[in-house]
């Protein structure tokens, strides 16, 4: 058959959809963020929920995310979206309200708003999106970097003795009683890419349930800041940061997955 | 059995070069271009088009969005 005989409008099986923006996303080549936030959009086109959608870009690589969202969209001071989310649902209770913070923003400097958000149980989503490093700065340790793992702070790798162990924030936020749900996803395969969108899907349906926070984490890669090919990280993700970060769900209906 | 056959359309001004579809794309359709676009990154396109099932694997992990799948089954 030929190509031009496929490629029509009633073959069509896939397209960008349409609640991404025209802009070019200005992320590096092979960068999971384009991909997260893809899948979002995708989840608040199939849900029909583009007008009662507010989302919380943060201070990062991601922090021009209302450019390429066609969505109400915030900007918060640096770890402070979750802050700003717990405002913006208060006043629109009906709303979908998420917040898109990388791991310099969720984990660092903002780890006060966070588990205090969660904490409190505001019925909020949270994408988190962890590659171990501050990309946008220029590659610095982040809490989240592996041991031994080398940055432009750490360039004979993270020692814990001096610099502490990395940390999971997602496992710990899990323990309080505000979080109803909470998983740990990728995008760096077609598998994980479909189930990650589903942890998206159940993060918005959640909402509805007044319950509590919902937070899905992303490990993804940073090939800039890990000076690797996009697929040399990728696989350097799987053979490393998987160990340290397993994915699966966590927390499911407000009740920790590993029952401890 | 129903065979599919798929095509894909790869938006090349807004490609970025990664490879991450080529490496994911289960039947080796894809490959990337000895030219350049304008931005100058060597794009993604179909190097053997007569192997495309119309999967959706490539597009779903494109992070920049820019393969559109065709797919008709025979």
């Amino acid at each position: 058959m030929d190509i031009k005989q496929i490629i029509k409008e009633e073959n069509q099986v896939y397209r960008r959809t349409p609640l991404m923006t025209e802009a070019t996303l200005s992320y590096c080549p092979g960068c999971g963020h384009g991909t997260i936030h893809r899948l979002i959009m995708e989840v608040v086109e199939e849900m029909g929920i583009q007008s009662d959608t507010i989302g919380i870009a943060p201070v990062g690589c991601a922090v021009i995310a209302y450019d390429f969202m066609d969505i109400d969209m915030s900007q918060a001071a640096h770890g402070r979206a979750p802050a700003l989310a717990t405002g913006i649902k208060r006043l629109w209770p009906e709303k979908y309200v998420f917040t898109y913070q990388g791991d310099g923003d969720l984990a660092a400097i903002g780890t006060a708003e966070t588990i205090h958000a969660c904490n409190r149980g505001e019925n909020i989503a949270i994408f988190f999106v962890n590659n171990g490093i501050y990309g946008m700065t220029g590659g610095q340790m982040a809490p989240t970097t592996l041991e031994g793992m080398k940055s432009s702070t750490s360039p004979y790798g993270r020692n814990s003795e001096t610099m502490g162990p990395p940390y999971k924030i997602t496992e710990m936020v899990a323990q309080l009683p505000g979080t109803y749900y909470v998983a740990r996803h990728a995008v760096h395969k077609p598998g994980p890419v479909r189930k990650a969108k589903k942890a998206i899907r159940q993060a918005f349906e959640n909402q509805k349930l007044n319950k509590g926070v919902s937070l899905v984490e992303f490990v993804s890669n940073c090939n800039s800041g890990w000076k690797m090919t996009p697929n040399d990280s990728n696989i350097w993700m799987e053979e490393n940061m998987f160990k340290f970060y397993p994915m699966g769900d966590i927390k499911v209906e407000g009740k920790l997955v590993n029952g401890d | 059995m129903a065979k599919a056959i798929g095509a894909i359309v790869v938006d090349v001004e807004r490609c970025k070069g990664c490879q991450v579809c080529r490496v994911n794309c289960p039947t080796m359709t894809i490959g990337m271009a000895e030219e350049v676009n304008g931005k100058g990154y060597h794009y993604a396109y179909m190097e053997n088009p007569e192997n495309c099932t119309g999967c959706t694997n490539c597009a779903v992990v494109c992070p920049d969005g820019v393969i559109t799948v065709y797919r008709v089954k025979q």
